[in-house]
This record gives structure tokens, sequence and C-alpha cells, in this order.
């Protein structure tokens, strides 16, 4: 088990060094730290010295990939590439075009980010299965048939709808909750309640559908009719033999997507003005602050793999039948 | 004749109804394929929805024809002179409705139907005292005399005059469409009348869901009756900021979501399909480096690698301004290598059922049989690995489809969309969703964007699941790993 994981590691870090590939030559081959320069320091004060002066501040005076002018070890070691890239490998982030520590703002930020995520996403799981498990119950019945439609009809409408709507309702003409914004304490469960319900609402459609088809498998498995021919009740049967063994791959699927949760949510943060990670990215974005979006990209991938090997694991865990390889 | 502008979103559109066009012609001339699209054609939610569908297409298509109008001739210009061409490109859609409320301007907000501006202003007139008041609007309801007392009259007739039009021709196309098939059953079968047909589809026992068909046409017809009814002389849904029709505005987005829908599932499938037979028939060495490959591709959060690709595009057209002649045509280019991005950077879901289809069919033993007589890896893979996997592709494109238009409105919200100029369902919710909160509220705008977005996506949804149940994936073996599409959907769910 533990060369197992060993090995998973290893190609995750393999997986990283691709990636940190990937947004270099995004970033830097494609848009040279000459027209990154001039689009930071912006209008009439664009000069060939203003331009010198702000890549060696930042470092970007170097060459991309191959110094030619150094010598032995120092030919490939004194380039941007190595000197953005390395230090990233050990979560050392530097600093932002804007002169900020990214470390310093990521730690920050993380809080409010899982402030909103954590609760959206183990309600909205719960609030999906229930469902999911209620239309199943009431399979075969008009309960089920309009509930399927509920559903579709839910993932045929676009996030930001349940967004404005949820503003609309909640913010505007019942006054229940404050449009946007976060304050730390107790008090932020006023500013949460209305993004965690939002979220809950938009990820209900698809979500339930799908455990739906996962559940509707299940039951028609022989285990589940030599339970009702025991005599079980249909109650029972659900709830003790099919939502556990269904409950399995779920289960697992949430594991590898909790790692992610620290990335926050984009669309949910910039709306809500929540200042968590989601708005931070969407911020650099728009400030078109190339070493901040590297660094989250980075941050990303590395707790994509950290799930996925997450996942692994605990398929092992929960299912003897599944061996590592 | 005009002159007229091909963009490249108009040609990569016109090719993929020839691809269409073309796939239906071997679908005709082949019985399994024939047999499987009857299945679709027999689902009675897949139909309808198909109908909606079609007419979502007229529309794109009619308003991909670009051209520049011929403008006439000065009145003293000599015998020879040249022919003068609008510098504005417009589209055939644009022609077709130039007489309707949707191609006249108003100054700036105007409620839907209304005749009056959303806003007071300063009017001036000869003899009284300049006053603040609503002023009148250049064209909704600008042929009433009296509205207050003329108006609901006037709509109500309209609006009735419309849907009597709309529902007589949704009547007349039903009855075409009755004895085409009706004339049809009778080559088989002599004894079948008309009427006949009429009661078997009328209780929906045909092999066709028609009733569907023919409920699903009067429905829109009806509906397109009332809209252009009351479009002769009123702003349907009203006029955003900048005085534009949102009913305009929202056919026009139709297209764009099109082009994002379907233009990025093409450029998706040639990756997708070369890297996931080539790592599923070859394995080894050749299977890491493809695996190592959309492994990192996945790796990488989707939004931010699309930002990161759209900026440095935007960057490429910014120090390129003499490569783009007109305003149009660079926006078109931003949407057309926003759907190569997109495709670019999607495939990978998509090779990966392939990489474990083609797996499993390299061992059957028709491919271990051609290998034996000496068949070239390239031709076992395209003559019978290619034609196995079809069904996967298909199913993938349409299920594919309603998400990249939803993805399309996330896109344009954090400005790494179409470009702002360009009319997309994002551009529209984007632009309107603050002026929810002035009072009195604005909502025409987003309520557009709303049932346009609502419908399309819908009919796409219904359709799409029609599709995949005829392709029957369960028989196939066309199951996605379920830890792939729960990592999918908790993916989707984070963003």
């Amino acid at each position: 088990m533990t060369s197992y994981i060993l090995r998973r590691l290893m190609y995750g870090v393999l997986i990283l060094i691709g990636v940190n590939l990937v947004t270099f030559v995004l970033f830097f081959a494609v848009n040279t730290p000459d027209d990154m320069a001039r689009l930071a320091i912006g209008g009439q004060r664009v000069s060939a010295d203003a331009i010198e002066k702000w890549k060696v501040e930042r470092g970007y005076d170097k060459p991309l990939f191959v110094n030619g002018a150094a010598s032995g070890s120092e030919k490939f070691t004194d380039t941007i590439f190595y000197e953005r890239s390395v230090p990233l490998l050990r979560f050392d982030f530097g600093q932002s075009d804007a002169g900020r520590d990214i470390g310093w703002e990521i730690k920050n930020r993380m809080g409010p980010s899982l402030a909103l995520a954590i609760p959206s996403f183990a309600l909205g799981l719960f609030a999906s299965i229930s469902f999911a498990l209620l239309l199943v119950f009431f399979r075969t019945t008009r309960l089920d048939f309009w509930g399927v439609v509920l559903c579709v009809l839910m993932l045929s409408i676009s996030g930001l709808f349940y967004i404005i709507a949820g503003q609309w309702l909640f913010a505007k003409v019942l006054r229940l909750v404050p449009y946007s914004g976060f304050i730390g304490g107790l008090d932020m469960v006023k500013f949460l309640a209305l993004p965690v319900l939002v979220a809950i609402i938009s990820r209900l459609g698809p979500e339930a559908r799908f455990y739906r088809s996962l559940f509707l498998e299940e039951i028609g498995k022989d285990y589940v009719r030599t339970a009702r021919s025991k005599g079980l009740s249909e109650r029972v049967v659900l709830f003790k033999h099919v939502l556990r063994n269904a409950l399995l791959p779920i289960l697992t699927g949430a594991v590898s997507a909790l790692p992610l949760l620290f990335m926050g949510s984009l669309i949910a943060e910039s709306f809500f003005g929540i200042p968590g990670l989601g708005s931070y990215t969407i911020d650099a974005i728009n400030a078109q602050d190339f070493s901040i979006v590297r660094a989250m990209v980075f941050l990303g991938a590395a707790l994509y793999i950290v799930g996925l090997i997450m996942a692994d694991i605990s398929y092992t865990l929960v299912d003897p039948r599944v061996r590592f390889e | 004749m005009p002159n007229f502008v091909f963009l490249w979103t108009d040609i990569a559109l016109f090719a993929l109804v020839a691809l269409v066009i073309f796939y239906a012609w071997r679908v005709q001339r082949s019985e399994t394929a024939r047999a499987t699209w009857a299945r679709v054609a027999r689902s009675p939610s897949a139909m309808g929805a198909g109908v909606v569908l079609l007419c979502f297409v007229l529309v794109g298509l009619l308003d991909s024809v670009h051209f520049q109008p011929r403008l006439p001739q000065a009145p003293d210009a000599p015998a020879n002179a040249p022919v003068v061409y609008s510098p504005q490109v417009v589209s055939l859609l644009d022609t077709l409705l130039a007489d309707t409320a949707l191609l006249h301007k108003e100054k700036t907000f105007s409620a839907p139907l209304a005749w009056l501006q959303f806003t007071k202003e300063t009017i001036l007139e000869e003899g009284v005292a300049p006053y603040r008041d609503f002023p009148r609007l250049a064209f909704g309801g600008a042929h009433l005399d009296d509205p207050e007392s003329q108006w609901l009259a006037d709509v109500s007739y309209r609006a009735g005059l419309g849907a009597g039009f709309g529902l007589l021709t949704g009547l007349l196309l039903s009855v075409l469409l009755l004895s085409l098939i009706a004339r049809s059953r009778r080559r088989t079968d002599a004894s079948v009348s008309f009427a006949a047909t009429c009661g078997l589809i009328a209780k929906g026992r045909s092999e066709v869901a028609w009733r569907a068909v023919i409920l699903t046409l009067l429905v829109v017809m009806l509906l397109l009756g009332i809209t252009f009814g009351l479009a002769s002389g009123y702003h349907v849904l009203g006029t955003d900021r900048t005085g534009n029709d949102v009913l305009w505005q929202a056919l026009k987005s139709i297209r764009t979501a099109w082009v994002i829908g379907s233009l990025t599932t093409v450029a998706m499938l040639p990756p997708a399909i070369i890297f996931g037979l080539s790592a599923g028939y070859f394995k080894g060495w050749v299977d890491d480096v493809i695996q190592y490959i959309y492994t990192t591709l996945t790796a990488i959060p989707g939004v931010l690698l699309i930002a990161a690709a759209v900026l440095m595009m935007q960057v490429y057209i910014d120090t390129h301004p003499d490569l783009f002649p007109t305003a149009a045509q660079r926006a078109d280019l931003r949407l057309f290598l926003l759907c190569m991005i997109l495709g670019l950077t999607g495939w990978a879901g998509l090779c990966r059922l392939l990489r474990a289809e083609a797996l499993k069919l390299r061992e059957l033993e028709y491919v271990q049989a051609s290998r034996a007589f000496g068949v070239s890896h390239l031709k076992v893979m395209v003559s019978h690995l290619l034609p196995n996997v079809m069904h996967i592709v298909l199913i993938t494109v349409v299920l594919e489809f309603s998400g990249l238009v939803l993805y399309e409105a996330v896109l344009s919200y954090l400005g790494i969309g179409v470009d702002p100029t360009m009319n997309s369902f994002g551009t529209m919710i984007d632009k309107s969703r603050l002026e929810m909160s002035r009072d009195p509220m604005i909502w025409w705008n987003l309520l557009a964007a709303f049932v346009f977005m609502l419908s399309m996506v819908l009919s796409a949804n219904l359709f799409a699941d029609g599709v995949r149940d005829a392709f029957d994936p369960r028989s196939r073996g066309f199951r996605p790993t379920r830890r792939s599409r729960l990592l999918a959907l908790m993916k989707r769910g984070s963003t």
C-alpha cells in the first residue's frame, strides 16, 4: 500500500511538472515579458527604460528556457522558467505582479472560501441524495415522473439565473439577507445563507437525476430481490440495502472532489462579494496578473491530484474487492 | 447583387450543416442506423424538442448569411459609376425583419409593448414652457394618435391577427405533413385512407411520434404569430439601455449559442478520436504518453486554462490590429478562436471513453483476424474501430451541446467569453444583471435571455436524452465509469 501511494505521488509530481510547463508556455512564450510590462505599466508611461525597470524588479529580465550567457548548470537555473517553476513545487508562490505575497493572500482567503464551499458541498450532497431517494421510493408513479421533469428543467437553467433570482427574491423583495459581503465570526451565517442555498438548488437538478439512475440500477440487482422475498419492507430495503451499496461510489466521488473545495467557487464568490480564492482568481484574470493565475493553476492541479489519490485509497478501504495493482 | 461576406464562423456553420446532411444520407442507406434513429423518432419528447431545435437552427442559419447591401445610386451619378456597397455588414435575418420593431432603435430603456420611454426627459415644445415627462417612443406605438384609449384595442387586435395567421400557417403545414405521411403509407398499403392516418396519429399510435411534432409545430407557430403580430408596432420584449430591441438581441444570440455549442464539439473530436483510439489500440508507451497528456490537461482547473488561453488570444488580437479590417470580423474571429480553445481544452473526457472502448474492441476476433491478414494499423483503426465507437461520439456531442451553451454564459460573465460587442446570452445577462437593482426594476432583458436560453437548452437536453436512449448505451457496453462521471459532475459543481 505504501509503495502504491508513493508511486502515485511520484506520478503526481510528474503531472505537476507538465502542468507547469503548459502554463509557462501559455503565459510566457506566447505573451512575452515585454507585452506584460507594457500592459502593467499602461498608457503613455511606456518607454524602453520603464519596461526594462519593470522586468528587472520582477525578475523577468532573464532568458526563458536556456541562458546562453551563464555556464554549467546555471545555463538552466538562471532562467525565468527555473526561477518561476521550482519554488512552486515547494509551494512558495512568490510575489504577484502587483507586488503582494501570494502565499499570504492564499492563506487569508482560504477561510472564507471554505466557509462557503464546505456547507454548500455537504448540504448539496445531502439534498440531492435525499431527493433522489424520494424519487426512487415513489418510482413508476406520477411523483417520480414530475420529479424527473423538474430535474431536467432545473439543469437547463443557467447557474447565473439562480444567483440573480435568489438575490432579487431574498435580498431585495423579502429583505432577509444582505445582497453581498462577508464578515468573520457568527454573523457570517447571515452572509452565507443565500449563497449556500443557491448552490444547493443549482446542483439539485443534475445530481439528483444522476443519483436516481444509480439507485435504480442498484435496485434491479439480485440481492434486493432476495431482501424483498424475505419479506422486508420497502423502507428497510431502500435505506438499509440499496442506499448503503449505492452510496459507495457517490462517497468516493465526493472524496475526490473534497480537496478542490479549497479553490472556492468563482461565480458565487464574485457575485456575493466573498473574499475567497475564487474571487481572488477572478480579480487576477481581470487585472491580467499572470503570477497569481499561475499560482492558482498550480494549486488547483496539486489539489486535483491529491483528490485522485484519496479517491483511490478510499475505494480500496470501503470496497474489499478492489486491490492495489 | 449585394456583396456577400463570409465570416469564419459562417463557413464553419454551413460546413457543419453539410456534414449533418451527409450523415443523414449515410443513415438513410444503412439499415441499422435507420433502425436506431427510428427509435429516436418514436420518442415524443425528443421529436417535440427536435421541432423547437429546428426553429432555432433556422434562425441561426438565416443569421449566418452575411452581406453588404448595395447602396442606391446617387441621382446625378454617371451611367458607368462603380457600384457602392454599404460599409455595414447585415445578415439575411436582419433584412427579413427590417420592417418590424426589431430593427428600430429607441433612445434608451422602454418596457415591453410600451408607447412611452422608461425614463423621463425634458421635453421642448413650441409655445409651451419646457417640462419633464416620459417622451413617446420613436417606433413603439408611434402609429397611435391617442395611446391611452387605443393601446389595449390595438395590442389585442395585432396579437389576435398574428395568432390567427400563425395558427393558420401551422395548420396548413400540419395538413401538408399529414398528407405526405398518408401518401407514403399508401405506397405500402393502398387501402389506407387519409382519415385513417389522421386517426392513427391523433391517438399517438404512429411509428414516428407525429402527434408531438404537430402539436409542437402548432404551439411554436402560434407563439411566432403573436410575437410578430405585436412586433409590427411595438417592442415585444422592450429595449435595453442603448435602445436596441431585446427580442432582436435574443434572436441574434441564438447564432452565437449554436456556434459555441457545435463548433466546440467539432474542434474537440479530432484530438479525442485520434488520441483515444491510438491509446487504446497501441497500448504500451503510446498509451502512457497519451494518458499523461490528458491527465495533465484535466488537472488544470478548466476555467483557468480557458482564461489563460483567452488572455493570450486577446494580447495577440491587440498587437495585430491590421489583421482585422472591421470590428465584426474581429469579434467573429474571437468567437471562432474561443470555440477552438474550448474544444482543445475539453477533449480529455471523450478521449478517456474512447480509449476504454478501443481497449475492449482491439481484442475482438474480427480485429485480430484483420491484423493477421496483414491489414495496416491505420486501416484497422479507421475501418474497424472508428465505426464501432461512433455511437459514443454521437452521444457525447449531443450531450455536450447544452452544457456548452450554459458554459458560454458563465465565461462571458467572467470576461473571458465572446467579444463584448457580440450578442450572446452571456453578454445579455452580464449587461442586465445590475438593472435588477433599479427601482422600478428592469426585468425584461433578463427575462428574454432566460426564456430563450431555457427553451434552447431544455429542448437540446430532451433531444439528447432521446438520442442517448435510442443508441442504448447499456446493451452496447457504453458506460462511462461511475467515477469519471461523478468527478466531472462534482468538478462542474465547484465552479
